[in-house]
């Protein structure tokens, strides 16, 4: 198969924050395509977040190379790096002192558009993201949990880049929100034609919205495939067990889930008699 | 006490400019000092441990002692830059008081501005070098904003120490709030302490408030207050100044620290001004400090005392007769120093044994002589330092002095003991008012064991050529007698119908028959 150069090339990467005694990455090695919507899974500590921050340079890999597009990330200016890729956090991240305009046009501000475009674009993305207008004047405290990630998402993609950096976008959002969000933010992938990097370790958000799944353990990747090739590879004999562990757990629950539904159906019924 | 109150109403222009501008440039000094090092510090853990612990230090070291010690260095800086460029620094007044207390302001805003930066999620940080900031965007765009409130709770504490600590000024002669303070507590005029002290706190209450309001805003992100506060900062300073723009005044009059020194300065004062002349005062200065001030033209002129001089100055311990040693006085200071001795105001205020009238009577004392005989059987009262003086060990060699019982006390108590019989002779100071008042009797020195402490009116190199400065105090060369003076110091000193060294000055004057006052 003749496939297109990858958009991110992450090559033999390895990163230690202790100076050698112990690795967050060893010899890593991940391409993402262009268009795709990839998360990371595994265990805290197993460096998915280290590996993501690779590509923005938030971290320097201590050996290994990143390209993006074609480029050696090490020969690029990290700010203007950055300014490229968006950038969403965990905790949300949002400037406490700016308004929500300011926020989303933070970027936008710092590549030198006009006043008129960031104005414009600011009030494109409020509608994209589903927030009124009348809220680009507040402060993001002002705003709920839910409506801040909006606001993060609309800032990290407002310089319209081509990649998204997502680190547990959703983690501190109560379920209906973080379901809500999700979908909304895959409708915008598609729509936008972005290629999305979520680091996760909510193994449902990884299978309902990514198309690809790395799992991390230890510094190593340990599995990279589609969802529904991994779900099929739970019971396969050369299937780590921590990663049969990891992505038999939303089938189990969901089994759970039903049982009780079923029971529950049945008491009612009876009830009802 | 009205009059008291107008008398300290009437410099209140003055003190309260000069106070204002030397605060200000203090605390801009330490804001524009602490702020950058701030910054580089919250990057670097080691200078930060460094920077802290040296304004901690810093911190430790009495205020009083940080001014005088800025005195012998910046002489010593000025020593080099005179001899390497060619001009000399002021060891003085503004100078090393603006130093002292930009140094006093750092630590506080130091530290919280290190704390407002370190207290900002670093998610935030993280979140500034995502979205692409450069460095230098990340400082000015989030840490600067987000440290504000902070960084602006140091300033607050930082101007309220500086109004607090730069009345110390007054003791290096600079003139601020703390003139009233310190002439008072000399004159204990107490209502000028509490004037001193009240409108020290109330500027710092009110600079208090008006950063309160700025910090106010730093933390609801109200321009609007924050534009408020540094609009009245901006012109409750300007309008503080104002008295000051009227041009520096031309004649720097400097005085000790005590009575008599206060009345000589306001003397010399309205001599000059009935001359035309403007005049500025440097109260308050430390016995060791005037001199080398006016060596170095920071004062104009003041009034010093010839066995002051012989043995601080020229390091003399040799008594030699008056007029020679005034002449080696007048020639040493000239040769040495660049200084003149414009002359004798024609007092002593010299170290003295007194005794009271009836006493000296009964014992048949007149003169040291004399006492030496009775002195076994008599307790002696002095200051806290004569008996460490090389006076004292003058008099014992020459009269081989010895007293039963020898006591200390601070001079208001030496007094007291004197007058209830606690004590049988004293240590007085021969111009001091309470000599007459409490009708004491100054034995005679027949040996001259004592130097001479003639009142010597002193002219800095830089007017040494001066004759409108000569010219107005001429007149007061050979004219004060010790009565005189005493009666003018006893005005000041006394505690029933005191009197200001302004007053007591216009009484000097007028028997002088000076002035039309």
């Amino acid at each position: 198969m003749n496939r297109p150069a990858p958009l991110i090339a992450i090559e033999h990467v390895a990163k230690s924050h202790d100076g050698g005694r112990t690795f967050a990455l060893r010899d890593v090695t991940l391409h993402v395509e262009a268009g795709t919507f990839l998360a990371m899974v595994g265990a805290s500590g197993a460096g998915k977040t280290t590996l993501m921050k690779c590509i923005n340079r938030l971290v320097e890999p201590d050996s290994g190379s990143v390209h993006v597009d074609g480029k050696p990330v090490s020969k690029l200016d990290a700010p203007t790096l950055r300014r490229s890729i968006g950038y969403v956090f965990q905790g949300i991240g949002l400037f406490p002192h700016m308004s929500v305009a300011e926020n989303i046009g933070i970027t936008p501000q710092l590549l030198g558009w006009s006043p008129p475009d960031i104005m414009a674009r600011t009030r494109e993305l409020l509608d994209l993201v589903e927030l009124p207008q009348s809220y680009s004047t507040r402060i993001p405290a002002a705003l709920s949990g839910g409506q801040q990630q909006r606001v993060a998402v609309a800032r990290a993609i407002a310089a319209r880049p081509r990649i998204v950096l997502m680190d547990e976008p959703f983690g501190a959002l109560d379920p209906l929100t973080r379901d809500t969000i999700g979908t909304a933010y895959r409708a915008l992938h598609e729509r936008l034609a972005l290629t999305t990097v979520m680091v996760t370790h909510d193994m449902q958000d990884a299978i309902l919205l990514a198309d690809r799944i790395t799992v991390m353990s230890a510094g190593h990747i340990v599995a990279n495939d589609t969802p529904i090739s991994l779900m099929g590879s739970i019971a396969a004999a050369d299937t780590p067990p921590e990663v049969a562990a990891l992505l038999a757990m939303p089938k189990r629950r969901a089994e759970r889930i039903s049982a009780i539904m079923t029971r529950d159906t049945e008491a009612t019924g009876r009830s009802h008699e | 006490m009205n009059e008291r109150i107008a008398n300290a109403l009437e410099v209140l222009p003055d003190y309260l400019s000069r106070h204002v501008l030397l605060c200000a440039t203090a605390l801009a000094f330490g804001i524009f000092t602490a702020l950058p090092l701030a910054v580089f510090a919250a990057r670097a853990p080691r200078l930060r441990a460094i920077a802290l612990t040296m304004a901690s230090v810093v911190q430790t070291i009495p205020g009083l002692a940080l001014l005088a010690l800025f005195y012998p260095l910046l002489l010593g800086i000025s020593v080099l830059t005179n001899s390497m460029f060619g001009f000399s620094l002021p060891a003085l007044g503004f100078l090393p008081t603006v130093l002292a207390l930009t140094l006093y302001a750092l630590l506080p805003i130091l530290r919280n501005a290190l704390a407002g930066l370190a207290g900002i999620n670093p998610a935030i940080i993280e979140a500034a070098d995502a979205v692409g900031m450069t460095p230098r965007q990340r400082l000015w765009r989030v840490e600067v904003p987000l440290a504000a409130p902070v960084a602006m709770a140091g300033i607050r504490t930082a101007a309220v120490w500086t109004i607090g600590a730069a009345t110390l000024s007054t003791s290096v002669g600079q003139t601020s709030l703390g003139n009233y303070i310190f002439s008072g507590l000399q004159t204990e005029n107490w209502v000028f302490v509490l004037f001193g002290c009240a409108a020290a706190a109330a500027l710092a209450l009110l600079v208090d408030q008006l950063l309160g309001l700025i910090e106010a805003g730093a933390i609801h992100r109200s321009h609007k207050r924050i534009a408020l506060g540094f609009a009245v900062l901006a012109l409750g300073t300007g309008l503080a100044l104002v008295p000051l723009s009227g041009g520096t005044p031309s004649y720097r009059i400097g005085a000790k620290n005590f009575s008599e020194q206060f009345i000589l300065a306001e003397l010399m004062t309205q001599q000059l001004e009935a001359q035309g002349a403007t005049t500025q005062r440097q109260e308050g200065l430390g016995s060791a400090i005037a001199f080398r001030a006016l060596a170095n033209s920071d004062i104009d002129v003041y009034v010093d005392y010839s066995g002051t001089l012989w043995t601080n100055v020229m390091d003399r311990r040799d008594v030699p007769p008056r007029g020679t040693m005034i002449e080696e006085i007048t020639r040493h200071l000239a040769e040495r120093h660049g200084v003149v001795v414009l002359g004798s105001l024609g007092f002593e205020n010299a170290y003295a044994l007194a005794m009271r009238r009836g006493r000296a009577r009964e014992l048949g004392i007149n003169t040291i002589e004399d006492l030496a005989r009775h002195a076994s059987r008599l307790t002696f009262g002095t200051d806290l330092e004569f008996l460490s003086r090389p006076e004292w060990a003058a008099l014992r060699q020459a009269y081989g002095l010895e007293f039963a019982i020898q006591r200390s006390f601070s001079p208001t108590f030496m007094y007291r003991a004197i007058e209830d019989g606690s004590v049988d002779v004293i240590t007085a100071f021969s111009s001091d008012g309470r000599i007459a008042a409490q009708d004491l009797v100054v034995l005679a020195d027949p040996k001259s064991a004592i130097p001479s402490y003639d009142a010597l009116v002193l002219i800095s190199p830089k007017r040494a050529k001066d004759t409108r400065l000569a010219g107005a105090l001429v007149p007061l060369i050979g004219k004060i007698s010790v009565e005189r003076m005493r009666e003018a110091n006893l005005m000041v000193d006394r505690d029933i119908d005191k009197k200001s060294p302004k007053e007591a000055a216009q009484f000097l004057a007028k028997s002088l028959g000076l002035s039309g006052n």
